[in-house]
């Protein structure tokens, strides 16, 4: 086991980031491509661990605990988001029926 | 292919799979602590709530209308440029740490506990107050309202 994390440890760095970047693009993409609420909630998921993956990764590289812990706040955070945010949903879906973002327009002008 | 499926489910199922290869990447960067609870919080508890109100909307035909193809195109213009834009960024940037010599036991339970109960406390204990509104909260907004909350 130590050996295979030793192989895969030569990994430089750059490639986190890279794979960080495209995952938050693709996050951001399901933002603005979807019109399904829920949809759009995995999406902002997806941002919130490509972000987590590169705390985790410059963490490890420069052997520092704190990236770590502030990764576990962030998924702290996210999960009562998450929570919060469903709740709503339920909310709207029990009074309007839909979940499309283009049909809840009520609060515009 | 979260983004992309048109099925909900579906969606669900193809972010399960991006959460497990990300806990796999949090392995091999010696995260072990955060790889469980990683796996834990998120494939354990948000997947499961996000089919449970997915069926509860009973959405799972594939009956969403897609947006226009302009703002479709817009879309993934923007998403694209983006992505384009923060690689490089990152390419140009150099200075980057080179791997110091790996301590293989910084993302141990011991290890983390230590740092998260002396230097993070207060946020730690003020996280669980965020998680005690957020379910009160929660618990609020989904009820049903047969009888006037306040």
């Amino acid at each position: 086991m130590a050996t295979l994390l030793s192989i895969f440890s030569v990994v430089p760095i750059q490639h986190y980031i890279f794979i960080s970047a495209v995952l938050f693009s693709v996050g951001v993409l399901g933002v603005l491509l979807r019109r399904n609420a829920i949809i759009i909630f995995m999406s902002i998921e997806l941002m919130l661990n490509s972000v987590n993956l590169l705390l985790v990764a410059f963490s490890s590289y420069h052997n520092d605990a704190s990236g770590q812990v502030f990764v576990f706040f962030i998924m702290a955070v996210a999960a009562a988001e998450v929570a919060v945010g469903l709740a709503i949903l339920v909310t709207i879906y029990r009074n309007v029926h839909t979940v499309d973002i283009d049909e809840l327009k009520n609060l515009k002008w | 292919m979260t983004v992309l499926s048109k099925n909900p489910i579906h969606s669900v199922i193809y972010l399960i799979g991006c959460f497990f290869a990300i806990a796999g990447h949090y392995l091999i960067l010696n995260a072990h602590f955060l790889a469980v609870v990683h796996i834990m919080v998120y494939a354990g508890a948000i997947m499961v709530l996000f089919l449970f109100t997915l069926m509860l909307m009973n959405l799972n035909e594939e009956t969403e209308k897609h947006k226009p193809a302009l703002a479709r195109i817009g879309a993934v213009i923007a998403a694209g440029v983006l992505g384009m834009v923060l690689i490089a960024v990152f390419v140009k940037a150099d200075a980057m740490p080179v791997q110091a010599t790996q301590n293989l036991t910084i993302g141990t339970v011991q290890n983390l506990g230590k740092v998260l109960l002396d230097e993070y406390f207060f946020p730690f204990e003020f996280a669980s107050i965020l998680f005690l509104s957020a379910m009160v909260g929660a618990v609020l907004l989904a009820k049903k309202d047969k009888t006037p909350v306040l």
